[in-house]
């Protein structure tokens, strides 16, 4: 299923109306319907929507959803005030705390941590684990044009516990699935290019 | 023991056939104390005259499942030896915002009455009533023998009661306050207990929000020996729970903190050796904001885990996954759906003796999922997967946003022993997402295959035909909850007529007028309560109801002036006590 129709299919089956999905409704209920649904009271969508990008897919949503007001009937879907407190508290926690991850480096006695939301990018990133490794006298990490070719790759595990290249996949969607980094040397970073 | 009531001498009663058939009430009573649960309670009291006696003098635990069906004086004067007592307040739709604030089920009235007539009384477990500082004070120096609080879904109280709680009740065993709304005035609470108090066996505050006072919380699990239930909130931090942990090894359930990255933590060993210690878990639950390479340090409690409770942790599939490898003889488990269908497949392959699944929705208002990993959820290919996993499944409350009629058939024939089903499709009035019908011929097949079923709560596109299938096949029906269904009256009329143990029916937004209403006038007197909001009900419809059974109590709530003939809100039971005498102004009795 092509996924910017199934997301507006879901769009409308979230809208508030009467007729059948898939028949073209108004966007007003029709006066047949059960007076309750017209009494239904919107809560106005009280979420604050981060205003950070999201992936690709989710962009073309948000366009397509401008025109429709995202409204809520109360108490649904029937969840308890003590669970959705707890997301909503979870979320704002999630918001305000950095996103730290795990840095290894082969050869390097101790491992350091990251904020993944302090770098914009993948070359603020570069430069982050360059500074904070410098010490092991490892000298750039970042490949030049140029050069005799990286000798170092970083990799990171992501959710699904597979070790990636860094770089291949948009910055938003590197953070969220990056758990921790790794930054290869030597015999195993050979044959291995960083993207630019 | 129980106080000896007045012999009551009859001579006529006294003949020859009379003496040798009846046998001394006493023995009667001592017969009775191991008859506990309550039904048959009821049904005995309903025998004669003298076991309805022998009964009311023996009884020890009242349950009453709608406080506004009997007043407090009432329960007194028949049992005049209770020692616990089980009272549930708001209508079930309070908790999801559909009920005004304010609405009543105050405690204080009954805790008034029960001061004076039942001063040794032990227990009480409450379930959505209204309870203030005041009544906990009250509670607390009233009743010198006061051994269990249990507060479920409650409101109206704050940390200040619980330290007078904690300050009066010498003998408590028991204090639970889950997932009531509860006003947060620090953690000093737990600093109240004396130091000489041990008797506590259960202590259960993991929804409160702010910090406790960790030392007091250590000291009091240090020398309460007897602990068996902890369950802590999300501020106490794993190297705490560790220490708790090593404190109390006798513990069979527990509800750990906050799972995730703690710097005081000296070692992974420590926390894995203190979980070690513990060889009696049954129960696991808490788990906030788990950080995944904590996880095995669980493992080695798992091997006995029945319950396992997910329900705050955003897991992924293979998180969960592996976490299950441990967990053979689960029983049940509650989980989120960031678990994802894939996550539903290792339930089926790691956990075959699950009895009962809850999958709950991370993110139910479809916004942008900030958790890791959020994906879409659950859908019919998981619920499909744990049925053929898990052959004994009778309990599942699931959410979901999609869901196909053949999947619901294939469920129920692998597991057509569901006694309680309750199935939350999100998006309202959603039909089957692959043939595009209503989702009637998935109810319908629930109720055809479960004929145990006890509790049904549906979703989706649904017609009448779904309630005609309910009302066919559902005789052992007791709970059913309906939102955005049907097309005319004759929905609910099926229902009504065709199930003759329904007790609690809730309907919300659904299109049944007076007629439906009025079809269920013989019913409504065997049944705990109606309620209907959001349907087509008139004021007139349900001044008929009134008029026509006397003993119902039918109420509406009227929260805005405009439309006077309208019956937005409506809630009917039955009541021996008459009209409620504290109702508040949007509340109309008629």
């Amino acid at each position: 299923m092509e996924v910017a129709a199934s997301d507006l299919d879901n769009l409308k089956a979230t809208e508030l109306r009467l007729g059948l999905p898939g028949s073209d409704a108004p966007e007003k209920p029709a006066p047949a319907s059960p007076r309750g649904s017209k009494r239904a009271l919107l809560e106005a969508n009280e979420e604050h929507r981060p205003g950070k990008s999201k992936s690709l897919e989710a962009d073309s949503r948000d366009q397509e959803a401008q025109p429709v007001a995202k409204a809520r009937v109360v108490g649904w879907p029937p969840i308890r005030s003590y669970r959705k407190n707890s997301f909503q508290a979870r979320k704002a926690e999630v918001e305000a705390a950095g996103l730290f991850v795990k840095v290894s480096m082969d050869g390097a006695p101790y491992l350091r941590k990251i904020d993944l939301k302090l770098c914009k990018g993948y070359q603020e990133l570069r430069e982050a684990l360059d500074n904070m490794f410098r010490c092991f006298s490892i000298g750039e990490l970042s490949g030049m044009e140029g050069c005799d070719g990286p000798k170092y790759a970083i990799t990171y595990e992501d959710k699904d516990g597979d070790w990636m290249l860094v770089g291949d996949v948009p910055w938003e969607m590197f953070i969220s699935s990056c758990k921790r980094l790794r930054i290869m040397r030597g015999a195993e970073a050979r044959g291995t290019r960083s993207s630019p | 023991m129980a106080i000896k009531k007045k012999k009551e001498l009859d001579t006529e009663e006294k003949s020859p056939e009379n003496r040798i058939l009846s046998f001394p009430d006493e023995v009667l009573e001592r017969v009775l104390i191991f008859v506990k649960c309550h039904k048959d309670r009821s049904a005995v009291s309903l025998v004669c005259r003298d076991w309805y006696n022998a009964e009311r003098w023996s009884r020890t635990h009242v349950f009453i499942g709608n406080c506004y069906s009997v007043s407090p004086e009432m329960v007194a004067r028949r049992f005049p030896n209770i020692r616990s007592v089980t009272l549930k307040g708001k209508p079930r739709f309070y908790d999801f915002n559909l009920v005004p604030p304010n609405w009543g089920a105050d405690l204080h009235p009954w805790l008034v009455v029960f001061a004076s007539a039942y001063p040794f009384l032990e227990e009480f477990r409450l379930k959505r009533m209204t309870v203030t500082d005041e009544s906990l004070d009250f509670l607390a120096r009233s009743f010198p023998e006061f051994k269990a609080l249990s507060l479920v879904s409650c409101d109206g109280f704050s940390t200040d009661g619980l330290a007078s709680i904690a300050t009066y009740c010498r003998n408590l065993t028991e204090l639970d306050i889950q997932e009531s709304g509860i006003d947060d005035l620090g953690g000093s609470w737990l600093s109240c207990f004396p130091d000489s108090f041990t008797s506590l066996e259960a202590l259960n505050f993991a929804n409160l929000h702010s910090e406790v006072n960790f030392d007091a919380l250590e000291r009091l699990v240090a020398r309460c020996k007897s602990l068996k239930v902890l369950k802590v909130n999300k501020h106490v931090t794993l190297e705490q729970i560790r220490r708790l942990l090593v404190r109390s090894p006798q513990l069979t359930e527990l509800g750990t903190g906050s799972f995730s990255q703690d710097q005081k933590l000296r070692s992974d060993a420590d926390l894995e050796s203190a979980f070690s210690n513990c060889k009696n878990f049954n129960t696991l639950s808490g788990l906030w904001e788990v950080s995944s390479v904590y996880l095995p340090a669980l493992y080695p409690v798992c091997a006995n885990l029945t319950f396992l409770n997910l329900s705050y942790t955003a897991l992924q599939s293979t998180e969960l996954a592996k976490l299950l490898q441990n967990c053979p003889l689960l029983r049940r488990l509650w989980v989120l759906d960031t678990v994802e269908d894939k996550g539903l497949e290792a339930v089926a392959s790691s956990c075959h003796l699950l009895e009962e699944l809850r999958v709950f929705p991370a993110d139910p208002f479809d916004q942008e999922v900030i958790m890791e990993g959020g994906g879409s959820g659950v859908t019919e290919s998981g619920f499909v997967a744990v049925s053929e996993g898990c052959p004994n499944l009778h309990y599942v409350l699931y959410f979901c946003r999609q869901m196909t009629n053949a999947a619901v058939a294939t469920v129920v024939r692998n597991c057509p022993n569901f006694t309680h089903f309750r199935l939350c499709i999100m998006n309202m009035c959603q039909p089957d997402y692959l043939t595009n019908e209503p989702m009637d011929e998935a109810f319908g097949s629930v109720v055809k295959t479960c004929s145990k079923l006890q509790r049904l709560a549906v979703s989706g596109l649904l017609t009448d035909r779904a309630f005609e299938y309910i009302g066919t096949y559902a005789k052992n029906l007791e709970t059913l909850s309906v939102a955005f269904a049907g097309s005319s009256d004759r929905g609910m009329q099926c229902v009504l007529e065709g199930c003759p143990k329904l007790r609690k029916l809730e309907i919300r937004d659904c299109p049944f007028g007076n007629a439906a209403l009025l079809s269920g006038l013989e019913r409504y007197e065997s049944m705990r309560s109606l309620w209907m909001s959001a349907c087509n009900l008139t004021m007139n419809g349900c001044q008929l109801l009134a008029r026509k059974m006397p003993r119902l109590n039918v109420e509406v709530i009227k929260e805005d002036e405009s439309d006077d003939m309208h019956a937005e809100k409506v809630y009917v039971y039955r009541s021996v006590a008459g009209p409620r005498r504290d109702a508040p102004p949007f509340v109309l009795t008629l």
